[in-house]
């Protein structure tokens, strides 16, 4: 075999004062990284094998490993830059698509990051969440044109109001199959949804049987694979979302490669074991808002309109009216998946390349949405790049209902961003199907950790609330007042309808 | 009592609970001298058993009817009237080995450095938690009365 040019992207250093060769690191690294000679009582780490997910860091007893990033100096050069010369040298030695996983990791600007909230001072009065009432709780879908009340003896609402998702706080965990994730992932999300009294999305991956008892939590997708679409898939849940994009991947499809298909997850997608589960790119039986609203009302019929349907796309330049046209044809909430979202496999150059960012696709639609009266029609759930709960309130701000979290998710569960989840060897035990390697992530624990971080999250936006003497997460929503940006064009402002820091009501 | 119980579907044979079991046992109970300095180097008391990704880590059951208390014939091996631990006196401990030879699940080890005696499992006494539970990273290892 000719000489690879890639040279080991990270450098393992071991403190040999501290190493007492224990052989954690060896027994923990699924890249062979580290070695025990037993002749003379030591571990040595090869680099090249490095993928920087700090297992071997993590849980070494003495601290003696650390891991950093190589050195190795390319000659400057601001486009050649080193990766871009990696990247060269791993196709013309494999002639594959490079493949990456988890979301966007260019330095494309971070509107959250521009932007800046507001707080009450002397005219208004700030609310102190400790002492005072503060409503996080959430409504998820179609709300009525005008109230109806008949006035009689016991006046009673006469309006039919449709099916509603009730969150206590407006956070959700984002589509992630069983497959792309472990078992013990997709446990873990669903019992904290229960626990917590929100939702999480089953991904495209079915849903396993004995999930089924947390089905109350559970959303549904339905994407064009179909995998796992059954009658009682459909009962069991608390609503449906037809998925029709992915921010990291708009455009493409999924692939599920055959050797993660095992005996569980063939019958939970109800395919055959090993064989790749392959999700086309479309739906092939929808190829206009019309063919949509036929899968949407089909849907409905089946759950005899008993409980929402949403639709989910990716962020791309036209989402706006594309969102318009899945509210018209009946949709109860729309997903909208910004570029920064994550996948367990995309290519990257569609990762890194395809969509655009989720602040400013949230903008547009719910802007859209309201210039044509029916932003009330529907919810609107924003994915792809939430981080923290300032990213959190800013969304609701810009007009989403609730968001959805992924990768923060499974940030809590213990991953580290190496996004390497497509090769299926994940030290955390996420994104992986190997029992070696699954059993790393104990649900008990990964509950305890998803809840609290949305127990955490939750008092930093009833802070922020109170602190804009706002007591409930409604009166926030689309209210872009409470924004300013900082460092944007007038442009980027317009689009966002935010003013700049500085200027007055 | 509170006993040591295995949850083997998240023991991730890392074997840091045989490695902390180390250290509590040494005499300077600092890992990095443990390892490095106390020469011949203590013992864990408990082991990873492993096969294909199955493993769990074994310890002492403190069985209520302990055989190797009725095996010992010194009298070293007796029952704790605190915690209800199975302790083996070393002092007392003349290293016959009929409690290696007795025990049902393999747990006592020879400790032939300076006087034979066997090395079991004593529950850290003294601790609030064995460091095993304290340190498993995956709480495969619970400490509790059931």
């Amino acid at each position: 075999m000719a000489l690879s040019l890639l040279c080991s992207e990270f450098v393992v250093e071991r403190d040999e004062q501290k190493c007492i060769a224990c052989q954690v690191c060896v027994r923990q690294c699924t890249n062979d990284v580290h070695t025990y000679d037993p002749e003379n009582d030591q571990v040595t780490s090869d680099n090249s094998p490095c993928i920087g997910c700090h297992r071997c860091v993590t849980l070494c007893p003495t601290q003696a490993i650390t891991i950093s990033r190589n050195p190795l100096y390319f000659k400057e050069n601001a486009n050649w830059t080193p990766l871009a010369i990696r990247n060269v040298f791993k196709q013309a030695e494999t002639g594959g698509v490079l493949l990456s996983g988890m979301g966007n990791d260019r330095p494309y600007p971070v509107y959250w990051d521009h932007i800046l909230l507001n707080a009450s001072q002397v005219t208004n009065p700030s609310i102190d969440p400790l002492r005072e009432p503060m409503e996080l709780r959430t409504y998820i879908g179609r709300k009525p044109d005008r109230l109806q009340i008949d006035s009689g003896k016991e006046p009673r609402l006469a309006t039919r109001l449709s099916p509603q998702l009730v969150l206590e706080t407006p956070i959700l965990f984002s589509a992630m199959s069983y497959g792309s994730i472990s078992y013990n992932a997709c446990l873990s999300l669903a019992r904290t949804a229960q626990q917590v009294g929100t939702f999480y999305n089953t991904g495209e991956g079915g849903l396993h049987p004995t999930l089924y008892q947390y089905g109350q939590s559970t959303i549904a997708q339905v994407a064009s694979g179909r995998f796992g679409v059954h009658p009682e898939y459909l009962d069991t849940v608390a609503a449906i979302e037809i998925k029709i994009g992915q921010g990291a991947k708009p455009g493409i499809g999924g692939h599920l490669p055959g050797e993660k298909v095992n005996e569980e997850i063939s019958y939970t997608r109800m395919i055959p074991t090993g064989t790749d589960a392959l999700s086309p790119a479309p739906h092939h039986d929808i190829y206009s808002i019309e063919d949509l609203r036929q899968l949407i009302y089909a849907l409905k019929e089946a759950i005899c309109y008993e409980k929402p349907v949403g639709v989910k796309i990716a962020a791309v330049h036209n989402v706006a009216p594309i969102a318009s046209g899945i509210v018209r044809a009946g949709a109860d909430f729309v997903s909208i998946d910004g570029f920064r979202g994550g996948t367990g496999a995309a290519p990257t150059v569609i990762r890194d390349n395809v969509g655009i960012p989720i602040e400013l696709a949230l903008a547009a639609v719910d802007a859209r949405l309201r210039e044509e009266g029916i932003r009330h029609k529907a919810s609107i759930l924003a994915a792809g790049g939430i981080r923290n709960s300032a990213d959190v309130i800013k969304a609701i701000a810009l007009g989403a209902d609730a968001v959805y979290i992924g990768t923060a998710a499974l940030v809590a569960l213990g991953c580290h961003l190496c996004q390497k989840c497509y090769t299926g060897k994940c030290n955390w035990g996420i994104a992986t199907q190997d029992p070696y390697l699954t059993k790393r992530l104990n649900p008990n624990i990964g509950t305890r950790r998803l809840a609290n971080l949305l127990r955490a999250w939750s008092l930093e936006l009833k802070e922020m609330l109170g602190g804009m003497g706002i007591n409930a997460i409604e009166s926030l929503r689309g209210n872009r007042e409470q924004l300013r940006g900082i460092g944007l064009t007038d442009t980027e402002l317009k689009i966002l309808g935010i003013k700049a820091a500085g200027e007055a009501w | 009592m509170r006993r040591i119980y295995i949850n083997e579907d998240y023991c991730i044979g890392c074997r840091l609970c045989e490695i902390y079991c180390l250290v509590q046992h040494s005499h300077s109970q600092k890992i990095i001298k443990a390892y490095k300095e106390e020469l011949p180097r203590p013992l864990a008391r408990v082991l990873v058993e492993e096969q294909g990704y199955l493993s769990f880590a074994l310890q002492c059951r403190h069985c209520e009817d302990a055989p190797c208390i009725e095996a010992c014939i010194t009298g070293a091996i007796g029952r704790d009237s605190n915690t209800g631990a199975v302790l083996c006196d070393e002092n007392r401990c003349v290293g016959c080995w009929m409690c290696i030879m007795i025990c049902p699940f393999g747990v006592i080890n020879m400790n032939t450095e300076g006087k034979k005696v066997a090395s079991k499992c004593d529950l850290c006494y003294g601790e609030e938690e064995p460091v095993c539970v304290k340190n498993c990273p995956n709480e495969a290892l619970v400490y509790e009365e059931r």
